[in-house]
């Protein structure tokens, strides 16, 4: 094979991995933030990637263009989700949370599955067949669009933890909890913005990602291990890790799918996670905590 | 042994016991093939979920890739028994050591490198979702297109290669299920049980007494996944059809765990409680739909969840402490 195909084949899986990155991000913030592991991400993208579909059916809307309002939407999702039923469980034990969320998960995956049926759904936006030539690489132009999108959001998401003062609150909880709450910061609905900004980046996640592959609602848990795998990849807790992760991950499924075969391209991602969790715990980004 | 089994039991729980046993026995005559099938899931999931609690309920490890277990026991058993005309009797003895090094696998990697809690979890995810995607290209045993078992209309059971009606099925489920009630039941009366328990609660603190916490949580991975493969064996003989994407897939592994966290983590009749209050429920609310006309895929896992989401907010210890007052039996607290 000529020397552009493996190139070709990397640009797009690092593309993918921006998009991987943004939703993996979400997943990172909550947990770096809250400390409860959000079992249910994947399916709350796959919500995000429905809702871009029920729209572009509807209104021809552009799922990029509806963007925002697919994450303003998700973000009151998980406001509500955090503030109702995940709050009460802050301090109960480990596997108990993780429960609260395999519940959650398992009721929105078959509540889609009721709503929208087991086929796949994709959108047929007009430039779904564009590519960009640069030299002698085609660039596919949807992956372009989705992955300089998932860039903007991500760096909106940095700025806004630096930045602004909900920001830097947010941080002074995760960094130090009974800190937080001795200068009378109100944690708990920090906590829930929190649960809310990453459930708006899963969801503007998935309104990227449904430009890209099809959508079926058993999509969900197949994503919320992917974003844990990325996550863990990059450093539970660490931003720019779990961009890098997204990154290292899509390169690799993008690798695998064209040097053996596509549908084995998750054991690469399997097999990252497990050497990772062995040599690396922390992640490659992560700071080393005991 | 037969002294600890019922050391320290309260007479009304033996009367007790000795009666859902005897109507469990005596099941088959009472009641019509559908209702016997309906039996048969539910000690199912009792026998699986006893096998799971050991790792979770008992030494406090949290196994999301139970799935993993039940499938390496079914294809195994299966792939021996379609292709050399082995029988699952003998096709266990592979299934059950198997099972046991994949479980030895994860544990090692596990408690060596230190993954604990939620890290732990998804490792097991991972391996159970690598056995899939596995499977699903391993052409010896169908690959994705699935592995199939000879069926035919039998008029007579033949126990040697568990082909034959459900009444022997559900006499092997129940005995399996009765089997793991009694070796968790002398387990954790057992010494080994103390330093479960121990470990679950302060890992650092059982170290710290002398504890081989290594040793110790192995074993419980292994008596787990050895156990769980044998309901995998269960699950090829009386489907007589497994698919990679169903067999191995994240949902089977949450429904393996659902009876025990219904029924009470940790508990010794908690599973059992659990699996027919989860499946009886469920499998009434099928009929009901089914009798308005409602056949939607989904709608029994919605009320799984909803199930789930119920006991962890409301009964965090589950429903067997709860019952177990109301009938004034007490069992050693989870």
């Amino acid at each position: 094979m000529p020397a552009e195909i493996y190139l070709n084949v990397a640009i797009s899986g690092i593309l993918t991995g921006l998009v991987y990155g943004l939703m993996a991000l979400g997943l990172s913030v909550i947990f770096g933030v809250i400390r409860i592991v959000n079992f249910a991400h994947g399916e709350m993208m796959t919500i995000g990637m429905y809702i871009a579909i029920v729209i572009f059916s509807a209104f021809k809307l552009d799922p990029l263009v509806m963007m925002v309002p697919i994450a303003a939407v998700l973000f009151v999702f998980g406001y509500a989700l955090q503030a109702s039923l995940i709050n009460p469980f802050i301090n109960r034990p480990e596997h108990s949370q993780f429960m609260l969320l395999v519940a959650i998960a398992l009721i929105m995956v078959n509540v889609l599955l009721i709503i929208f049926g087991p086929d796949a759904k994709n959108v047929q936006t007009s430039y779904a067949f564009d590519s960009f030539l640069v030299g002698p690489l085609i660039v596919d132009a949807t992956k372009v669009y989705a992955g300089g999108a998932a860039v903007l959001v991500s760096a909106i998401l940095f700025a806004f933890f630096r930045f602004t003062y909900i920001g830097q609150a947010i941080r002074a909880c995760a960094d130090n909890y009974v800190g937080a709450l001795v200068v009378g910061l109100d944690v708990k609905r920090l906590y829930a913005l929190t649960f809310g900004i990453g459930a708006a980046c899963v969801g503007a996640a998935g309104a990227m990602l449904v430009l890209i592959i099809d959508v079926t609602p058993a999509l969900g848990p197949a994503y919320t291990l992917l974003a844990f795998i990325i996550v863990i990849t990059g450093g539970l807790g660490s931003m720019p890790g779990a961009l890098l992760g997204g990154i290292l991950i899509g390169f690799t499924e993008a690798m695998a799918g064209l040097l053996f075969t596509p549908s084995a391209k998750s054991m690469f991602a399997f097999a990252l996670l497990v050497l990772v969790l062995l040599f690396r715990p922390q992640g490659i980004m992560g700071k080393r905590t005991t | 042994m037969i002294g600890q089994l019922f050391e320290g039991v309260p007479a009304r729980a033996l009367v007790l016991g000795g009666l859902l046993l005897g109507v469990l026995v005596a099941a088959p005559f009472l009641v019509n093939d559908y209702l016997l099938t309906v039996l048969i899931i539910i000690l199912y999931y009792a026998y699986t979920g006893q096998a799971w609690n050991i790792m979770m309920g008992f030494a406090g490890q949290l196994s999301l890739g139970h799935a993993l277990y039940v499938g390496l026991g079914a294809y195994t058993t299966a792939a021996l028994y379609v292709h050399f005309g082995v029988s699952p009797w003998i096709g266990i003895l592979a299934a059950i050591p198997i099972a046991i090094i994949g479980g030895a696998i994860i544990g090692f990697l596990a408690f060596r490198f230190r993954v604990g809690g939620v890290y732990f979890a998804i490792l097991t995810i991972a391996f159970a979702e690598f056995a899939r995607v596995g499977f699903d290209h391993f052409s010896w045993v169908g690959g994705s297109s699935g592995f199939f078992l000879p069926v035919a209309n039998y008029s007579v059971s033949d126990l040697w290669n568990l082909r034959g009606k459900p009444m022997m099925f559900y006499y092997l489920i129940l005995t399996m299920t009765v089997g793991a009630f009694v070796i968790c039941r002398l387990l954790l009366t057992g010494r080994i049980g103390y330093f479960w328990l121990a470990i679950r609660e302060d890992e650092e603190a059982a170290r710290a007494i002398g504890i081989d916490t290594f040793r110790y949580k192995m074993f419980a991975v292994i008596l787990s996944a050895g156990m769980t493969s044998l309901a995998g064996v269960f699950f090829a003989f009386f489907y007589n059809n497994l698919f990679p994407e169903q067999v191995f897939h994240i949902s089977r592994s949450i429904e393996l765990i659902l009876a025990p966290i219904i029924g009470g983590i940790g508990t010794l009749f908690g599973p059992v409680l659990g699996a027919f209050l989860l499946t009886g429920l469920s499998e009434s609310m099928h009929a009901i739909l089914y009798k308005f006309g409602v056949d939607i895929p989904g709608v029994k896992q919605v009320f799984y969840g909803l199930c789930l989401l119920f006991v962890v907010i409301v009964l965090p210890h589950g429903v067997w402490p709860w019952v177990a007052r109301v009938l004034g039996i007490r069992e050693r607290r989870s």
